[in-house]
Parts: structure tokens; C-alpha cells; sequence
């Protein structure tokens, strides 16, 4: 009989390795589920991994991965802080909607005036989207201790709708045919968030990635916020001793995900979208979620994690078109990557032992 | 930012022309950008089916990739980016909302064409194609009209774009023509492919009274709804749905599109492919009305049939005048016929439809 122990210590080694070994035990259970497809799995999973970043076309999916991974690692470092602190944003979407409209609008509102101000007030009206959008939740949490978790998913619906409604409506392109979608803002050379250095794909969104990631390592490495965000998640009753205070905490984690996420979406919609349309969001603040995990909640593991999810993503494509993988099996070989790593992740605080259960 | 543009556009195009020579086979390549999965059982079905029957025609001198669920946006950007660098010579990109990422990728592969499957923009080498869906909206409209107890017709849209509210209106006129009494309850989905959603939007609407349920999403989500709620009928979308014949579902608008993939793979491996426009119907045959059921009366069914035949044969066009704007404007004079131009951005209802389109 297996049992499992709970260790008196967290193990540092298994925090470490689980991720490892959840991308090793990706690799041999979803080989085997490309090869009961009848592809060869070392192919496929050469496909998803290698071509990306050292195939024949690299010089072009390397830029992609930053396109990519930048709004996942950007929205996952704010996720993290709250989560660290077991304040629970799952809205991210939602801000990162409500980032991209309000900095679109910001910009649009321009149109057709150029001016280098423009973009930079961009920024600004994007980052308060998302941070407004992720105080109502906080808010409602210490003014009336509503659970943020659902107020915050249930607000990813209603940006939705504020995205439907701004495609159709207010930001909808006039030369657009009656068509719904804001002008394109690639061609708005003022409020276009283009690459910084041509060919690299890095644009002011991947900049403004790297800068949250350092900032976030200061912060919780040397910051006494940073501390009390890590001593809330580790021990509340703790915190509330060495003088945290709750409420601010609330309001921070939150509202810095927020702005994250507003920003996420403000640098997407400025560059490599375009575009407010009705389905501008394609879900990065819930993949964001898998990121944040999957790089323990320490900000250098979200980048590598970011790396990584948008490798599969690129790499998944890519596969699809040139083996005829289906896309829900590379569906699956993306959820599997979040279950083993949930799985090992038991065994940080937990030992299996083989054999009777002793009696205490 | 223009210094800074120029040499990305220099270094891409270098990087893509040898990409290009790197292509030496003589097969002629296509790819297939998919907005749903190919196992939708309608819109992405079809065009799947299409790619296949190319595949059947041309055996070993095509090869064909696709990829499927596709986001609308940069991904799709990244997914032709792909298939162009693979070495595709034609890309057929089968979504409404892929019409600005395929200009821009066209635009740095001057030597790979795309057909732009619904869209209004064109280039040297992106021809636009789509179907007179709103010929096969009037005959499901007279069904409708006929079939409903409760003179109230549920319809699902996707998203609020002219090719939705045509075939809305289409299916609308028709309806009242046979039943001066018809109501339209309509129920956006903003989605083309989500079953649960669908699946919602029609129970919702069944619970409002409709019996008669229309769709423009491409799952059989809502055929299965109906079926479970009994006394209702549907309609397959872009695929026969046949599976839910002969109740719920007593028609359907098939798309056709094969002989035009076909046609225009055939133009590429002659060197006669040219940027084009090309709207098919009833009468070209990319618009098929699928078997009328036995659930459907034989007369309804025989005066069906009556209005499918003349609209295939361009005696009858489904917007003729008199008719009017829902805001009580005129809009066409007895006899009169629209042009393709004022088809294409219908962004309005006919008079009659007591609802409002979402702004």
C-alpha cells in the first residue's frame, strides 16, 4: 500500500524539480498520445519544441514567442503577487478586456492627430483600465467581504459585453462597412505600439514584461510589502501580529494584477492586434493563471513558464500543420503540462511511503 | 518608426524570399486556416469536406495542411505566416474576422495567394469569396412561417455583421409573407462555434415560445436542444446536420464550396489565378438546400421548393421591393432589386422585426 506523509518541511529539492518532472512526464505520456494518433512522438514533439527555436524558420517564430509570451508573463506576475498573498484574482481576462479598450479609446479619441503623446497616454488609460476594473472586486472584498474570486471571473463577462458593445458601437471603424471593429491601429502610426527593433518582435509590451518581472523579484525579495504579501500566504494569523494590513494588501495585490493585466491588453490591441473586435480575447488571462503556477509564483519561473506556454502554443501550431495533429490533442498535451505539475507538486509537502500505514 | 518599419519589412521579405526557394518541389501546396475544429458538423466541416474533395481531384499533384480553431487576430497572422513560410502557393483563409491578418500577411508573400473567405478587402493576390446565404435564409423563412403554432421564430446569431443580418431580414420577409403574424426573437451568441452557448441560446429561446428555431452558429448544439424540447423545428447550418432529420431539423443551407476550391486550385497550377470576387447562390450551387423533410407538410414543402427553384434560376431575387427599413424609411420601390454593394453592408432590419441591432 502507498501512503503519503506529510513532510515537517516543505521540500525544496521537489519545489524545484516538479516542474521538471511534470515537463518530462508532458513528453512521455503525450508521445504516447501522438503515437496512439499514429504520428511518430518524437517528431511531433521535436515539432512543438525545437522548430520554434532552432527549425528552418526560426528567424521568424523567435520574434512570435515574444509576441506571445509577453502578455502571459506580464499578466501572470500580478497574478502572482496576490496569489502568494492567497488573494485569489481569477478576472485577469476581464482587465486585460477593459486595458485594451480604454487604451484603444484613449488613442482612437485622437484619431487622425499625431502626436508622440498619444501613445504614452495610451499607457496610462490602459493601465487604469485594468485597475479600476480589478477594484470592484477588491473594494467589494473589504467593504463587504464578497468573494473575490467570483466577483472578479464574473466580471470577465461583463467586459466581454463591453467589448461587443464597443466593437459595434462607439470605437466601431466608420469606414469600416458597417462591419464591427475599431479602426486598425497598426496604421495609426501615434498610437501604434510597433516592434521596437525591427525583425526582434520585441515591442513596448515585451519591454514592459521584462521591467515586472524585475520589478516583482525587488519587491518580494527586498520590499517589506513584498514580505507581508509572503508572510499573509504562508501564515495569516502571522501577518496579522507583525502588523500586515489586510485591507491594504487586498487592494494592492489586486489592483497591481489589474494594472498588469490593463496593460497586457492595452500593448496587444496597440500592436500585434490591431484591433478592439468582438473576440479580441483569446483567453491569455486564464493561460496567464497556468503560467503563474507553473513558475511557482516566483517571478523568474513565470518567464521561463511564459517561454514555455507560448512555445507549446507556436510550436502546437505548427505541429498541427505539418504532422495533421489534431488541435485538441495539442489541447490535451497543454492540460497535461498543469496536471503533472499539480501532481508533483504534492510531493513538495508530501513523502510517498510504500508499504503499511504505521499506527501513530 | 518609419526608418524602424522599413527594415523590418526589408529584413522579412529578405528572410521570406529564401523561404521561398527553399520550396522546391513542384506539388502545388495549399493550407487551410480553420476557425472551429474540422469536427464541427457545419461551417468548418464544410469547407474540410471541400479541401478533400481538392485532394480527391488533384491526388498526388496537391498536398494540402490546415490548421484548425484558430483565433482570429495575431494567431491567425502566425498560422498563414506558417503555412506561406512552409511553402503554401495558395492559402484559403475560411473566417470573417481573418480578413485583416490575411492583407498583412499577403502582403509580405506578393508570390502566395489567399482567398478571403467573406471578407471585403482585396489585393493583387487576395481574391474574396462567399456564398448568397440569405437565397437559402428565404426558403428556411417560408418554412418557418408555415410550420410555427406559436408565430414566434427563434434565431441565433453569431455576431451582428451584414452577413448575418442579411439573411435575418431574408428569412424574415419570408416568413411574414407566409404568415403576416410571425414575431422574430433573436439572440446574439458572438461566438461561430461553442456548443454550450448555442445550446443556451436556443433554450432560452425555446422557453420564449419559439417552435421554430434558426441558426447561424455552426455547432448542432442547438438541433440537439430542440430535440430535446419536442414540438420544434431547425434547420442544419452550413452542413446538412442530417443526423437530426427528420425532426428537429426539416432542411438546411449547405455550403458547397468544393467546385470553387477546386477551380482555384486548378487556376494556380495553370498560372491564371487572378484577384477576384465571387459570391455563388442557389443557382451557382454553392448554396444547397438540403432535403425537406416529411415533418414539413407536402404543400409547404412543394412551395418551398417552388421559391428555391426560382431564386436558382434568378427569376425571383429574395429582397424585391416594396420594402422597408425598420425605421419606417424607404428602402426599396415596388419591383426594385439591391445592388451587391448595399447587400454586402446591410447593417439594418427590414420593417416588421421587433428588435434592435446591437450597438
Amino acid at each position: 500500500m502507498i501512503s503519503l506523509v506529510k513532510r515537517p518541511e516543505p521540500s525544496r529539492v521537489f519545489s524545484l524539480a516538479a516542474p521538471l518532472l511534470a515537463v518530462l512526464a508532458t513528453f512521455v505520456f503525450g508521445g504516447l498520445l501522438f503515437a496512439a494518433l499514429g504520428k511518430d512522438p518524437f517528431l511531433a514533439i521535436r515539432t512543438i519544441f525545437w522548430e520554434p527555436l532552432f527549425g528552418e524558420f526560426a528567424f521568424y517564430y523567435r520574434p512570435q514567442l515574444l509576441i506571445k509570451g509577453a502578455p502571459l508573463v506580464l499578466v501572470a506576475i500580478g497574478l502572482s503577487l496576490g496569489f502568494k498573498a492567497g488573494i485569489w484574482n481569477i478576472g485577469a481576462e476581464g482587465q486585460y478586456i477593459m486595458g485594451a479598450l480604454f487604451g484603444a479609446g484613449a488613442g482612437l479619441a485622437f484619431y487622425p492627430a499625431q502626436s508622440v503623446f498619444i501613445f504614452p497616454l495610451m499607457v496610462l488609460a490602459g493601465a487604469f483600465g485594468g485597475w479600476i476594473w480589478a477594484m470592484i472586486p477588491a473594494v467589494l472584498r473589504v467593504k463587504f467581504g464578497t468573494n473575490e474570486i467570483l466577483v472578479s471571473l464574473m466580471l470577465v463577462y461583463v467586459a466581454e459585453q463591453f467589448l461587443a458593445s464597443m466593437s459595434l458601437g462607439l470605437l466601431k471603424n466608420p469606414e469600416g462597412f458597417g462591419f464591427p471593429g475599431s479602426r486598425n491601429l497598426q496604421q495609426y502610426a501615434s498610437a501604434h505600439n510597433a516592434e521596437l527593433i525591427a525583425g526582434t518582435g520585441m515591442h513596448w509590451g515585451v519591454v514592459a514584461a521584462l521591467i515586472a518581472v524585475i520589478f516583482a523579484y525587488v519587491l518580494l525579495a527586498r520590499h517589506r510589502l513584498g514580505f507581508a504579501i509572503r508572510v499573509t500566504g504562508d501564515a495569516p494569523r502571522a501577518a496579522r501580529f507583525s502588523g500586515v494590513n489586510p485591507t491594504r494588501l487586498v487592494l494592492f495585490c489586486l489592483g497591481t494584477s489589474g494594472l498588469l493585466a490593463g496593460l497586457a491588453g492595452m500593448f496587444e490591441v496597440a500592436g500585434p492586434s490591431g484591433q478592439v473586435t468582438i473576440d479580441f480575447n483569446v483567453g491569455y488571462g486564464f493561460t496567464a493563471i497556468i503560467v503563474a503556477f507553473l513558475g511557482r509564483l516566483h517571478p523568474v519561473g513565470i518567464l521561463l513558464a511564459g517561454g514555455l506556454m507560448a512555445l507549446t502554443y507556436i510550436g502546437g501550431d505548427i505541429a498541427q500543420s505539418k504532422l495533421g495533429l489534431p488541435a485538441a490533442a495539442i489541447q490535451v498535451f497543454q492540460g497535461m503540462l498543469l496536471f503533472f505539475l499539480l501532481a508533483f507538486d504534492l510531493f513538495t509537502n508530501y513523502r510517498p511511503r510504500i508499504g503499511r500505514a504505521e499506527v501513530a | 518608426m518609419t526608418f524602424t518599419k522599413l527594415l523590418a519589412s526589408a529584413a522579412l521579405v529578405a528572410g521570406m524570399a529564401t523561404a521561398a526557394f527553399a520550396d522546391g518541389d513542384d506539388k502545388t501546396k495549399l493550407g487551410f486556416v480553420f476557425v472551429g475544429p474540422v469536427g464541427d458538423g457545419g461551417w468548418t466541416y464544410e469547407h474540410n469536406v471541400a479541401r478533400l474533395a481538392v485532394e480527391e481531384e488533384f491526388g498526388d499533384k496537391v498536398e494540402t495542411v490546415f490548421v484548425e480553431s484558430v483565433a482570429e487576430g495575431p494567431d491567425s497572422e502566425r498560422v498563414m505566416t506558417q503555412m506561406a513560410l512552409d511553402g503554401a502557393d495558395l492559402i484559403f483563409t475560411t473566417s470573417f474576422g481573418y480578413m485583416d491578418p490575411t492583407i498583412n500577411v499577403a502582403a509580405k508573400f506578393p508570390d502566395v495567394k489567399f482567398e478571403h473567405a467573406t471578407g471585403y478587402k482585396r489585393a493583387d493576390n487576395v481574391s474574396t469569396y462567399g456564398a448568397r446565404f440569405y437565397e437559402g435564409r428565404a426558403v428556411q423563412g417560408h418554412i418557418a412561417g408555415k410550420m410555427t403554432k406559436s408565430n414566434t421564430v427563434g434565431y441565433i446569431g453569431s455576431y451582428p455583421i451584414p452577413e448575418v443580418i442579411r439573411g435575418i431580414n431574408s428569412a424574415f420577409i419570408h416568413a411574414r409573407k407566409a404568415n403576416p403574424d410571425v414575431q422574430f426573437k433573436i439572440v446574439w451568441a458572438y461566438t461561430w462555434f461553442d456548443p454550450a452557448k448555442e445550446a443556451d441560446a436556443a433554450k432560452v429561446l425555446i422557453e420564449q415560445g419559439a417552435d421554430v428555431i434558426l441558426q447561424h452558429t455552426d455547432s448542432t448544439a442547438p438541433q440537439a436542444a430542440a430535440q430535446e424540447a419536442g414540438n420544434v423545428i431547425t434547420f442544419g447550418q452550413a452542413s446538412d446536420m442530417a443526423q437530426y432529420a427528420p425532426k428537429p431539423r426539416v432542411s438546411s443551407i449547405i455550403d458547397n464550396w468544393a467546385p470553387y476550391y477546386i477551380e482555384r486550385t486548378k487556376a494556380v497550377m495553370d498560372g491564371t489565378w487572378e484577384s477576384k470576387d465571387t459570391w455563388g447562390g442557389i443557382g451557382t450551387g454553392m448554396v444547397g438546400i438540403g432535403d425537406i423533410t416529411d415533418a414539413v407538410p407536402a404543400d409547404v414543402k412543394a412551395e418551398a421548393e417552388a421559391l428555391r427553384d426560382s431564386i436558382g434560376s434568378g427569376e425571383y431575387q429574395p429582397f424585391t421591393g416594396p420594402l422597408k427599413k425598420k425605421d419606417g424609411s424607404d428602402w426599396l420601390a415596388e419591383g426594385e432589386n439591391p445592388d451587391d454593394q448595399a447587400l454586402l453592408q446591410m447593417n439594418f432590419y427590414v420593417e416588421g422585426i421587433q428588435d434592435d441591432i446591437p450597438q
